[in-house]
């Protein structure tokens, strides 16, 4: 379990390493700098070198690199350029909003996703079955930024259970934040629903196939403690993996719907970063990610554990 | 006994989902409101500086024009009346401007406004140890005199009789160590709170010397996605929105007045004058006399806006020279007669560079496109980022033509003016003419203002007839306005005065 621990650590050293040298590198490439991007257009060249020189952006990129590594290992994020506010205080604010966001759908993926496979594979063939089949493929074929506009318009426009840009700070009321989450939350959660359930069902079914699932039958067992007892733990292997993959790919997703639904989160942080070249927001952010990718597959392999026992982590 | 546990889990996780959705529904009406308030939509945070002196992008003026004052001050008339200073006299036909300060003029901290103040902020504004002043017009000041401790001499190096309008910059306590994080101001709003991307929360000042604001508590929202403006207009979230476009003003509610000004920008296709072939001025002509302005307003903005034909917008009054508008009366055939004159009997193509982000810029270009079509010139329309637009377009001045409005930084024809003299820093269309340089030079050194108002005229003459750009128009404004509220006003310059609004009676 150690060996284990430490191998994933130096994965996610390896990882931040290179995927924020990765960053410094494509800004070093891309037209515009922190500089101009402040001056707008008020700069002048001699404006513009003033100022590349007082955020020392004239040095070369391995020297900038190594001293952006160097604070940050020592816990240090720099200063936003855009904003004048330590970076770790900036993001930290925001963390909270994607996370709740991120986790809510996650919850509501489970939630949807579990029971109505299980009830999909136990039904195989039947009338409901075959409709939620339907309603799967038409759900899966849609992205969630357009869920997410036919959403805030049903829920929002012509239910008025929430106010479309309405937003509320989890500062101000939590209870309200959460109450507006719930909707780009759902618009992210829907299409990974349905993918599971489409999973589960396959997996589910495929189970009932194996031999010891005869042998349970033939012990006398009715179909629902062997659904429950033997086959949900064998089918559930792959939702599983299917959960974490979904699970990472939702961080990315809210970056998106959080431009529908106006949510001031990471991505939209993330997004006004990268066109005012505000590279310690972003190098914050995109590590922030990184980390979180990989604390996401860490839990999935101990989940795995849980799940089957026979796996081992080494 | 397992399935149970799987069960229960199960059915905790579809309750706890449920009772989230539930309480959505229940929190969201509970809205509570016992002073006045109100919630205004911007598109952008401020990204720059929250120290006005730094401020540069138009949307952070705008936002910090409620916090702060200068010595003078704009009004919605485009005239200046004192406000830091109680009353301010020109010296020396223009070499020296005294200003008396007013009585009890407090900051945003309690502090009452000094003479030190007042030399600490212009000096801050003329500082040069950045390569160049804050304020640029500001290299014109020699120094800052503290005569007694209610009166401030500004001695410029030369008599300028158009100094006034430069001294609306911003007059901060010279004790305040934070301005980028923590602004602190005369104005009738003082700042609360900030959160990136999300809001910034302004509070009425009490202790203003002037009319104080009627609306207790702003909150100015940030609305990036242009897509949600009209879905958080008509869904109650954001009271106001400024500077919609003609699509978004036809789809908001019942629930708002639009209100319809003009944005007071130079929409225009500039042209890089140092680059072949638009170094001749016949081509540059020939792609006056081949677009229509009022086509472009009839397809883009359902005919509004207003056209003009120099680099001057309609609310500088006496300065806006109407009659240039029909310089270039459309005219294919002469258009391709100044072609063929110029080397390009077949037409040539082009690349027009347009910031992504301004809707309204990349739709005029699209019917540039067409319209050159009709001359044979191919007209590549080619979009970028806001930032790449900054540095390889307006620093580095590498493109050909590029389709944006430009606006005016003061209440002065030279803000508008004075970046196509030859060796101005800002002259992003390499514009050089030393007929130009003379008439703007011979406006800068009049004292008589009829004769400077002539010169100025004259400059934009000069613009118009050597075609030294396109010039479409001054785009429509409109704003959207929930009719809870009163008391919007369109001012000359890009600001939003949010003392003005008032709720309207016989509402909540």
């Amino acid at each position: 379990m150690m060996r284990y621990v430490a191998k994933k650590l130096a994965g996610l050293a390896a990882t931040v390493l290179v995927v924020s040298f990765l960053v410094f590198a494509a800004f070093a490439v891309i037209p515009g700098d922190p500089a101009t991007s402040m001056l707008g257009t008020q700069a002048t060249p001699e404006k513009v070198e003033a100022l590349r020189e007082e955020m020392g952006l004239n040095d070369p990129l391995p020297k900038r690199f190594a001293r952006w590594a160097v604070e940050f290992i020592q816990g240090d994020f720099g200063t936003s350029y855009s904003y004048q506010m330590p970076v770790s205080s900036m993001v930290g604010e925001k963390i909270p909003v994607t996370l709740a966001l991120t986790l809510l759908a996650f919850l509501m993926m489970v939630a949807m996703s579990i029971p109505v496979g299980i009830f999909c594979a136990r039904h195989a063939g039947g009338f409901l079955d075959r409709a939620i089949t339907v309603l799967n493929q038409v759900i899966m074929a849609i992205p969630p930024f357009f869920s997410g506009i036919l959403i805030t318009l049903l829920f929002g426009l012509i239910l008025h259970w929430f106010t479309p840009g309405g937003y509320i700070s989890y500062t101000q009321d939590v209870w309200r934040f959460l109450g507006y989450m719930v909707f780009p939350a759902f618009a992210i959660a829907l299409p990974k629903a349905a993918m599971a359930v489409k999973l589960l069902r396959s997996s589910v079914l495929s189970e009932m196939k194996l031999d010891y699932v005869r042998t349970a039958y033939s012990r006398g067992n009715r179909t629902k403690s062997v659904l429950y007892r033997h086959v949900l733990k064998n089918a559930l292997i792959p939702v599983v993996t299917f959960l974490g993959m979904a699970l990472a790919d939702m961080v990315a997703g809210s970056i998106i719907i959080e431009q529908v639904f106006n949510i001031p989160g990471l991505g939209r942080i993330l997004l006004t970063s990268i066109s005012n070249r505000d590279y310690p927001v972003v190098q914050a952010i995109i590590v922030c990610i990184a980390f979180l990718v990989i604390f996401v597959n860490f839990a999935v392999d101990l989940i795995y554990k849980l799940v089957d026992p026979r796996i081992t982590l080494d | 006994m397992k399935t149970k546990a799987m069960r229960k889990v199960l059915l905790t996780l579809v309750c706890t989902a449920l009772a989230i959705a539930l309480g959505a529904c229940s929190g969201d009406k509970a809205a509570e409101e016992n002073t006045s308030q109100i919630t205004i939509g911007i598109p952008q945070d401020i990204e720059d500086s929250l120290d006005p002196h730094k401020a540069v992008a138009a949307g952070t003026k705008e936002v910090l024009f409620n916090l702060f004052e200068g010595l003078v001050n704009p009004d919605s008339e485009g005239n200046l009346y004192d406000a830091v200073a109680s009353s301010h006299e020109i010296l020396e036909d223009g070499k020296v401007y005294r200003f008396t300060l007013r009585e009890g003029v407090k900051f945003h901290d309690g502090s009452l406004v000094t003479a030190e103040d007042v030399k600490y902020s212009l000096e801050k504004c003329a500082d040069i140890s950045g390569g160049e002043p804050l304020v640029a017009a500001y290299s014109a000041i020699e120094r800052v005199d503290i005569v007694d401790e209610k009166t401030v001499d500004v001695v410029l190096k030369e008599p300028d009789t158009d100094f006034l309008p430069y001294l609306t910059a911003a007059i901060i306590p010279a004790s305040n160590e934070n301005p980028d994080t923590n602004p602190i101001g005369t104005g009738p709003y003082k700042y609360v709170s900030r959160s990136p991307q999300e809001n910034i929360v302004l509070e009425k000042f009490a202790d203003y010397w002037g009319t104080p604001a009627n609306i207790e508590h702003v909150t100015l929202q940030i609305i990036a996605n242009a897509d949600a403006i009209v879905t958080s207009l008509n869904g109650g979230a954001v009271d106001m929105f400024a500077r919609i476009s003609q699509a978004q003003a036809q789809q908001v509610s019942d629930d708002f007045n639009v209100l319809e000004g003009t944005m007071n920008l130079v929409q225009a296709v500039y042209l890089n004058n140092a680059a072949a072939p638009f170094d001749d001025v016949r081509v540059r002509q020939a792609l006056c006399y081949a677009i229509d302005p009022q086509g472009i307003m009839d397809m883009v903005s359902d005919g509004k806006g207003t056209q003009i034909g120099s680099s001057m917008f309609p609310a500088f009054g006496k300065y806006y020279m109407e009659e240039l508008n029909d310089l270039y009366a459309t005219d294919l055939e002469r258009a391709k007669q100044l072609l063929a004159e110029a080397g390009y009997p077949d037409g040539f193509s082009f690349t027009l560079t347009v910031p992504s982000n301004y809707q309204q810029h990349i739709d005029t270009a699209q019917v540039v496109a067409e319209q050159l079509k009709q001359i044979g010139v191919t007209a590549d329309i080619q979009l970028i980022e806001w930032d790449s637009w900054l540095s390889d377009v307006y620093t580095d001045r590498n493109y050909e033509a590029t389709v944006v409005g430009v606006d005016a930084s003061s209440l002065t024809a030279a803000a508008l003016l004075e970046r196509f003299v030859s060796t101005a820093g800002n002259n992003f269309i390499n514009y050089s003419n030393p007929a130009y340089d003379e008439a703007f030079a011979n406006a800068k050194a009049s004292v008589d203002d009829a004769q400077k108002t002539e010169y100025y005229k004259e400059c934009e003459r000069i613009l118009a007839e050597d075609a030294a750009n396109v010039y479409i128009q001054d785009l429509p404004s409109f704003v959207a306005l929930n009719k809870k509220y009163g008391g919007y006003e369109f001012y000359p310059l890009y600001v939003q005065d949010i003392a003005k609004l008032y709720l309207v009676d016989g509402q909540d």
